[in-house]
């Protein structure tokens, strides 16, 4: 079970005090015109990664804003909580050690 | 292949069983296939099975990371059934569940197919109301299916709590009657065996580097036993399948995620049939040996760690107790977590790709274990003739550009 604290309201819970809002930072493509494989990728393709990914949670019993984590999705390993708009503090391009 | 059979038994036990041979022989890769299929689960076995015996192509060879059947085919609550809410799925998970039941005479191993019927329990108004939408399109589409009151559910179901008293409401269920269990490690060794003795190569140990193309044709893949050249490269990998033909730069829109599963220790028989309770995320059936299968909800944010989770486990426990409170004192003897590969509408992807000569088969999710035969069949049809088979149709990536998904998440909900 997940150990998550929320980077808003900084309250810790076990993750079914959260929900989970898949991966993020998915743009949605231009508004007019969008081609069907550009349309598809964005619907329907994630990253499914073997290592870090950045993914949407939302503090549904406490102050219900939406942040992101950066968990390994091997280990489990929360390596970054951070708000909207923020970045994560460490590499993201690299492999993360001590896992 | 050495024929099982009584005759044969007799025969072997006058010698002490001292000369059995070896199932399936252990192959060293060849230089080159006609058919290479990635994944030694019991959809790539079935699928060479097909092609060898079905096609007639039989240089064929099965290359598998770890070993055969290892992964979710050997780790799985073994439900079988075909009560599904759309056409194109009730078509080949029926097609399957036919073939389940001559699967031991036609691969001559005893797959231990037992048709003990399949309740999902309705615990709401709502849930008997979408049990019996169910019911009606089965029905139209020729699968055995039935609606019970709940006084024969009770009748089927001794060991259920009656908790009328207690707010918890038994509507009724939704049954199929020829829906049931096999044994999962036979159907994968059953598969092997059959396909060994028509040629097919299985080779174990052997993990899929890169897959290598020229232009938009296949022309080979680079494992961690050397090179192999094929035209044809078939991806029934599950949980890898993604990670597989990222290497040919095929991209499937697929999310891993572990599913888990317990099993208690053996009891007396309490429970004949397969009983589903959607509402309270749990299903449950007990094995030849008494053991009690139960199966609960997977992770929702993707996972590879195929360590189970404690919340689901309590969750599914608690589940369990509430239908069963007989059991309570129950001890549990295996826990575990396979890595599953969900697709957006809970349906798997089988077919050809835009690159010539890749097919994928993966995407099947948490019930993966029942379209086996049905899978393996169709499959192998659409790699031997280079077009999808009519079963199959509908289940291609194409359905991800035109947006006619096949939307099973009501069907499936929790319950495989």
């Amino acid at each position: 079970m997940l150990q998550i604290r929320c980077p808003v309201c900084n309250i810790k819970g076990d993750e079914t005090d959260f929900s989970y809002g898949g991966e993020a930072h998915i743009n949605r493509p231009g508004a007019t015109n969008e081609q069907p494989p550009n349309m598809a990728r964005y619907l329907y393709i994630r990253s499914n990664p073997r290592g870090v990914q950045q993914e949407s949670w939302r503090c549904s019993l406490g102050c219900n804003k939406w942040f992101t984590i950066s968990r390994h999705t091997i280990s489990q390993k929360i390596l970054a909580t951070y708000k909207l708009g923020e970045t994560p503090q460490f590499n993201l391009s690299g492999k993360v050690k001590n896992i | 292949m050495q024929k099982y059979s009584l005759f044969s038994l007799l025969k072997h036990g006058f010698k002490n069983h001292s000369d059995w041979k070896e199932a399936w022989r252990k192959p060293e890769p060849k230089s080159h296939y006609d058919v290479v299929i990635i994944g030694a689960g019991g959809h790539g076995l079935a699928t060479a099975w097909y092609l060898a015996s079905k096609h007639g192509i039989k240089n064929v060879a099965v290359l598998e990371k770890n070993w055969l059947g290892g992964g979710n085919t050997g780790r799985n609550t073994t439900v079988i059934r075909s009560n599904y809410l759309h056409a194109p799925s009730i078509a080949i998970y029926e097609h399957s569940r036919k073939l389940y039941e001559k699967l031991s005479t036609a691969l001559n191993f005893n797959i231990m197919f037992s048709a003990r019927g399949l309740l999902s329990l309705s615990l709401s108004e709502q849930e008997h109301r979408a049990h019996g939408r169910i019911y009606s399109t089965n029905r139209v589409h020729g699968v055995q299916s039935a609606l019970l009151s709940p006084r024969e559910v009770r009748k089927k179901i001794p060991l259920l709590a009656n908790y009328s008293k207690d707010g918890f409401h038994l509507h009724g269920a939704l049954y199929q009657s020829d829906a049931g269990t096999a044994r999962h490690d036979a159907v994968a060794w059953g598969f092997a065996r059959a396909a060994d003795s028509l040629g097919v190569d299985i080779i174990e140990n052997c993990t899929v580097e890169n897959i290598v193309r020229e232009e938009n044709q296949i022309t080979g893949v680079e494992t961690s036993r050397g090179l192999i050249n094929t035209k044809k490269i078939a991806v029934v990998a599950a949980g890898d399948s993604d990670q597989i033909t990222r290497t040919a730069g095929l991209r499937l829109p697929i999310e891993c995620t572990v599913l888990q599963a317990f099993v208690s220790e053996p009891l007396k028989p309490v429970l004949n049939s397969v009983v589903v309770a959607n509402a309270l995320d749990v299903y449950i059936n007990q094995s030849e040996k008494g053991e009690l299968v139960i199966g609960g909800r997977s992770d929702r944010q993707v996972n590879y760690s195929r360590r189970g989770n404690f919340q689901h486990l309590e969750d599914t426990i608690g589940s369990v107790l509430t239908l069963f409170p007989s059991l309570s004192r129950l001890a549990m003897l295996r826990h575990w977590g396979g890595t599953i590969d969900i697709t957006p509408d809970n349906s798997p992807i089988i077919g050809l790709t835009d690159i010539n000569g890749l097919y994928v088969n993966c995407g099947w999710g948490s019930g993966g274990f029942k379209a086996i035969p049905g899978s393996g069949d169709t499959f192998a049809d659409t790699i031997a003739n280079n077009r999808p088979h009519p079963l199959v149709e509908p289940f291609g990536l194409h359905r991800f550009q035109t947006g006619q998904l096949i939307d099973e998440s009501a069907a499936t909900g929790v319950a495989h």
